[in-house]
């Protein structure tokens, strides 16, 4: 019964969607207020289905109706509550249940922070978003309807793999999903400013914090998946250019580029064209990434061909969005005008070579990731290409952008001198070169690339902080005067000293870390990048629904007692499957992580992986700064006070 | 030329410059780090390259499996049910490595025709298959069964497994 109402919601809910993409429009085009007012509530009314259509799945989940085929196949008695729930995202018909549930919640946050915005604006922004979600819906109810039933409900169900058992992979899709969809309004804002017409400053200011919001939950996303790939696959990576990764990093660096793109458009009036052109760009990166994880085409492209329909569905939704923001674009980007002026030394220009450089970085990762998918689905061969590719490009192309970052952030709009800079700059550019230069002295060896790393981390931090100071300008550094500074201008500098933090994390570890397999017996030691581990043994221990071999490892170093380790090898009851639970020892100057391998031999030695890795932390540590910064500029109070006063002038009409 | 104007033009020169710049310097990344796939059959063929990186798959054959004592080198046999090719290991494998299990490896053709493996990878439960691998097997068991067709055709029986 519970998921038939599920399934009937979902259905009211794609009417809603057919109502919502028209009805508004069409009044917004034809002038008919009545048509216009019906955004809010249709929209408001998409979101009561959708979450009564999600809670139908969840309940089925939580009491273990395994008469619907999606439960049966990603659920089991034995499987926790906290992972019941989330195990109703675990596979392809729920995510996209949740992409759509996070869609209509982005709507109807729009809908209700949305005052100071015109209303026929509002409904063609409402209406477009409407459309994504006829999208969607339509393609879950033709092809992947997460309710459908089994006419024999099995006794078990087959669980949730091992793998997703995790907390952090609990949130991760969430996250990421937030992210994902939240472009969808900044893409919505881009079409509904090209169908009215109105490209200005105003809709750059209203997009702007929509943007910020999705590409913080972004962050977060990919960063939090970065983490579990680091602690829960055993191989001790945080990155592996996987497609994978690489589809939600795509819309992360289009995403930013947008960012940066909105501020020149708000702030000047110019690259109106561009900045449409990005929205445009994010959000279909958003949907190609959602598919290319969800659809299989990664496992096998000829996943395509074993159920057509979803195959050819995703295709031409692709087309519908991408092809068709593109011949709107076409249609009235001509009659988008820049007013403004800017010379060739200034703010804008530099925003502009960041906003080219990190395009040209994420045009060459998707080659990277559809060529080998092309070419399989042509049937000319089978290739690969690999992390060395992906770094080969991305390191060179991000030096620069971090040098720009220095220069950048302090320029003048509209026109600076170059003489100005170097006057400011100058001093701490040597400073950075010289000190940057000189810290990898401190470790094992003296490495020419954690010098470049160090040299950039220094100057964006220098260069940031003297950002800083010349807003303060003849003030002191009293907390009046702190507070005189706008909150933007506090995220943009957090939010930098956070890619610091992050190009700290990611060349020391790259470069400094230590990693050996070896055959250990007990008592035996190894002596790795100045650590010293002794294996005490292992033995076997139950877990809850599964059985462990638990090693037993000591690390000193100096002959001092650093910690006591112990890596598991899990056997799942269920799936039979084997984990690796590696033991990690975290610091923020290194950590220390051990992988059991497998028994060798009668003597009790096991094979075990060993890493030492310098600094792995500031990885992620620098992606909560950056998110954070991203909070602090998304609520600055030039968006609360426009919000504020329409909401006034309301009031007292 | 008015001064404007050759600001503008200097700048989209710079700009194009920059573009085809890094656009060139991606290709060739790009064809430097290529990997091509083959499997057991073409590697007997004589098909891939020797002392070149290169990705394998096929089933690990029953049996085959052997560990060298006192280090972590290993050795087992990957086929696709028509030629098979001894590979070798020093590391830790996958979880989910075992006999009978479709297997990718990652590694070089060494002189004596043994497959060195830098990176085994075991993915997912135990019935998924990598799809190179699912794709070869499904080319080494046509081409048995084709053997089997003509092979009945002139008489000789022969059981085929």
């Amino acid at each position: 019964m519970i998921p038939e109402l599920g399934h009937f919601a979902l259905i009211m809910a794609l009417v809603m969607a057919l109502f919502q993409s028209s009805i508004p429009v069409i009044g917004a085009a034809k002038g008919i207020d009545s048509w216009i007012a019906m955004a809010k509530p249709i929209a408001r009314l998409q979101l009561f289905f959708m979450l009564v259509s999600f809670a139908a799945l969840v309940y089925a989940f939580v009491v273990h109706d395994f008469s619907v085929v999606y439960v049966a196949n990603n659920s089991n008695t034995a499987l926790p509550l906290i992972y019941r729930v989330s195990a109703v995202w675990g596979a392809h018909e729920g995510s996209l249940l949740l992409w759509a549930l996070t869609l209509s919640m982005w709507t109807g946050a729009v809908t209700v922070f949305s005052r100071s915005i015109p209303k026929d604006m509002l409904a063609r922004v409402i209406g477009v978003m409407g459309m994504v979600s006829v999208g969607f819906l339509l393609f879950m109810l033709l092809t992947s309807n997460p309710f459908d039933r089994l006419a024999i409900a099995p006794v078990e169900g087959r669980d949730l793999n091992p793998l997703l058992q995790d907390f952090g992979l609990a949130i991760h899709p969430p996250m990421l999903y937030m992210g994902y969809v939240g472009f969808s309004v900044a893409f919505a804002f881009a079409i509904a400013a090209m169908l009215g017409g109105k490209l200005d400053a105003a809709w750059a200011r209203w997009s702007r914090p929509w943007t910020v919001i999705a590409w913080i939950f972004l962050t977060l996303g990919i960063s939090l998946g970065s983490w579990w790939a680091y602690y829960e696959l055993g191989w001790g990576g945080w990155w592996f250019w996987d497609p994978v990764e690489n589809a939600s990093f795509l819309p992360w660096l289009v995403g930013t580029a947008l960012m940066h793109s909105l501020a020149v458009t708000e702030k000047r009036g110019t690259f109106k064209a561009w900045t449409v052109l990005l929205a445009i760009f994010a959000f279909s990166l958003s949907l190609l990434g959602t598919f290319l994880v969800r659809s299989g085409v990664l496992t096998s492209v000829h996943a395509f061909a074993t159920d057509p329909g979803r195959g050819v569905f995703i295709l031409i939704f692709l087309v519908v969005v991408i092809g068709g923001s593109l011949v709107l674009y076409a249609w009235r980007a001509p009659s988008i005008r820049s007013t403004a002026m800017f010379e060739l030394f200034s703010r804008e220009t530099a925003l502009l070579f960041n906003n080219v450089i990190l395009v040209v970085v994420a045009a060459s990762i998707l080659l990277g990731t559809l060529y080998p998918l092309l070419l399989d689905a042509l049937g000319v061969g089978k290739i690969s290409v690999g992390p060395p590719y992906f770094n080969s490009v991305f390191v060179p192309l991000t030096i620069p952008l971090a040098i720009l970052l220095g220069f950048g952030s302090l320029m003048r709009w509209k026109q600076d001198k170059p003489a100005r800079l170097v006057k400011e700059l100058g001093l701490l550019f040597v400073i950075s070169i010289v000190v940057g230069s000189l810290l990898p002295l401190l470790f094992s060896r003296y490495e020419f690339g954690a010098a470049i790393g160090l040299m950039l981390a220094i100057w964006i931090t220098l260069s940031t902080l003297k950002g800083l100071r010349l807003r303060l300008a003849n003030k002191d550094w009293s907390l009046q005067s702190l507070k005189s500074i706008p909150r933007s201008f506090y995220g943009m500098s957090i939010a930098h000293i956070g890619v610091a933090v992050f190009i700290v994390g990611i060349t020391l570890t790259s470069i400094y870390s230590e990693e050996k397999d070896v055959r250990m017996e007990p008592g035996e030691q190894f002596v790795l990048n100045g650590y010293s581990f002794e294996f005490k043994g292992a033995s076997s221990v139950p877990g809850p629904n599964y059985i462990a071999q638990k090693g037993h490892l000591t690390v000193s170093k100096d002959g001092q007692l650093v910690a006591t380790m112990y890596p598991e090898k899990r056997v799942y009851r269920v799936q039979r499957n084997p984990m690796t639970e590696a033991a990690i020892d975290a610091g923020i100057t290194r950590d220390l992580f051990i992988a059991l391998g497998e028994p060798r031999g009668a003597d009790g030695a096991w094979s075990l992986r060993l890493y030492v890795k310098p600094f792995i932390r500031w990885i992620w540590l620098g992606t909560i700064i950056m998110a954070l910064g991203g909070l602090l500029a998304a609520t600055d109070r030039r968006y609360r006070v426009a919000a504020k006063k329409s909401a006034d002038k309301e009031a007292t009409a | 030329m008015k001064p404007a104007r050759k600001k503008r033009l200097f700048f989209i020169v710079f700009l194009v410059a920059g573009v085809t710049l890094a656009a060139g310097f991606a290709m060739y990344a790009f064809n430097q780090n290529l990997m091509f796939y083959f499997s057991p059959t073409d590697v007997k063929q004589g098909k891939a390259p020797v002392d070149k990186l290169f990705r394998m798959g096929g089933m690990v054959v029953e049996g085959t499996f052997k560990k060298e004592p006192k280090s972590l080198k290993v050795h087992f046999d990957l086929t696709d049910y028509e030629k098979t090719v001894s590979v070798e290991y020093e590391g830790i494998l996958p979880d989910l490595f075992r006999e009978g299990q479709g297997i990718i490896s990652r590694g070089k053709l060494n002189a004596g025709g043994v497959f060195v493996a830098e990176e085994v990878l075991a993915k997912h439960d135990e019935n998924y298959m990598p799809p190179e691998v699912a794709e070869s097997l499904e080319k080494a068991k046509k081409k048995l069964d084709n053997k089997a067709k003509n092979n009945q055709q002139s008489g000789i029986t022969e059981t085929t497994k």
